[in-house]
């Protein structure tokens, strides 16, 4: 099989685990660490306040969500930018020696 | 073949089932929040962590003062963990959590330097998203990149000494130390608030079991995705590769198409 058809497949194995869970667990509420975190600590104790604030904190889920979003683009930008810069280099050196 | 699949998918579902009955409400999983670590352990941590990163600067000054090539690469792997951090992907546990993306860097650039990259990943995350935190980064980054980058590298060179194929070592070096990094935290937690029956250990365990499961099907994610990444490499960056040693010596010369995966 070619690499690529083998990274096909890989790229959907990836996308069933990440998206399965949304139609296994029905009534998930799927939502992330940050109150739930602090009601289990504090089942443990009770007493424990949280010493320190964030210094800034998103002023809504939607302003959050583009910061996310943009890491997640500026990573994967810089990720595909050199995947295709090795590629490129790749295939002049081998005209190169052709 | 057939009768293979059947027993996978069994597998799959006996698995689903018992997170369900073991854990039918929401779990959580993820960095500890702001102000969330007593004042002692977010000092301890921090002191623990500093060590790490001084070397994990000296070693990355090394590699790129013998190769400057290889400023890309790394900038790459750092690119890496930043968008596997960024992705909070749903859980069978019904909650969500994030892969962390160090185990690239580490099989790439060695343990130390991705502490230094997973720590300016944890830094973007807590000033701008207020998730993790400053108090809380010395214990963030010792779970994400210490204990994680050290178990991968761990990992990694003992498959590659069994002669384990590529793909495979990269495989299991980048899944168990994303499990790894949330074991660390739960013991973090489970340090930080001993239950008061059973201690340390309860307590840890119990954030382990939520933190361990949310985690699993993310883990296997981030091994895939890492695989994916270095079969793309090792067919378009193999000088890069050949520098860091990421080859034996046997395997760079017949594997031209990439690995098997």
């Amino acid at each position: 099989m070619k690499p690529m058809a083998k990274n096909g497949i890989l790229i959907v194995i990836v996308a069933v685990l990440a998206f399965a869970p949304l139609f296994l667990v029905r009534n998930g509420e799927f939502a992330g660490a940050d109150d739930r975190a602090e009601k289990a600590i504090s089942t443990i104790d009770a007493n424990y306040k949280p010493w320190f604030k964030p210094l800034w904190e998103p002023p809504s889920g939607e302003v959050e969500s583009i910061l996310f979003a943009l890491q997640a683009a500026l990573g994967s930008g810089f990720v595909f930018y050199y995947l295709g810069y090795a590629k490129g280099k790749h295939s002049a050196s081998k005209k190169d020696q052709a | 073949m057939d009768l293979r699949n059947l027993k996978n998918i069994s597998l799959l579902i006996a698995y689903v089932l018992a997170v369900y009955i073991v854990f039918p409400n929401n779990a959580y999983g993820m960095h500890i929040m702001e102000g969330f670590l007593p004042f002692n352990w977010a000092a301890f941590w921090w002191i623990a962590m500093l060590p790490f990163v001084i070397a994990g600067v000296h070693s990355i000054k090394k590699t790129v003062t013998l190769h400057p090539s290889l400023k890309m690469l790394l900038g790459m792997a750092g690119a890496f963990a930043f968008v596997l951090s960024a992705m909070k992907i749903p859980s069978v546990t019904g909650s969500c959590s994030h892969p962390t993306g160090v185990g690239l860097g580490t099989i790439l650039f060695g343990p130390t330097a991705m502490t230094v990259l997973g720590m300016i990943v944890l830094i973007f995350q807590a000033l701008l998203l207020a998730h993790g935190g400053i108090t809380t980064l010395g214990a963030n980054t010792f779970s994400m990149g210490i204990v994680g980058p050290l178990v991968s590298y761990g990992i990694y060179k003992g498959c590659q000494k069994l002669g384990a194929p590529l793909w495979l070592s990269v495989f299991l070096s980048a899944t168990l130390g994303d499990l790894m990094t949330y074991i660390t935290t739960s013991f973090q937690l489970g340090l930080a608030f001993p239950a008061a029956s059973g201690g340390v250990m309860a307590s840890a365990l119990k954030f382990m079991g939520i933190f361990a499961f949310t985690q699993l099907p993310l883990a296997i994610s981030e091994g895939i995705l890492t695989v994916l990444v270095i079969n793309i490499l090792s067919a378009y960056s193999q000088k890069e590769l050949g520098f860091l040693g990421v080859f034996t010596g046997k395997e760079l010369p017949t594997r031209k198409q990439g690995v098997k995966a």
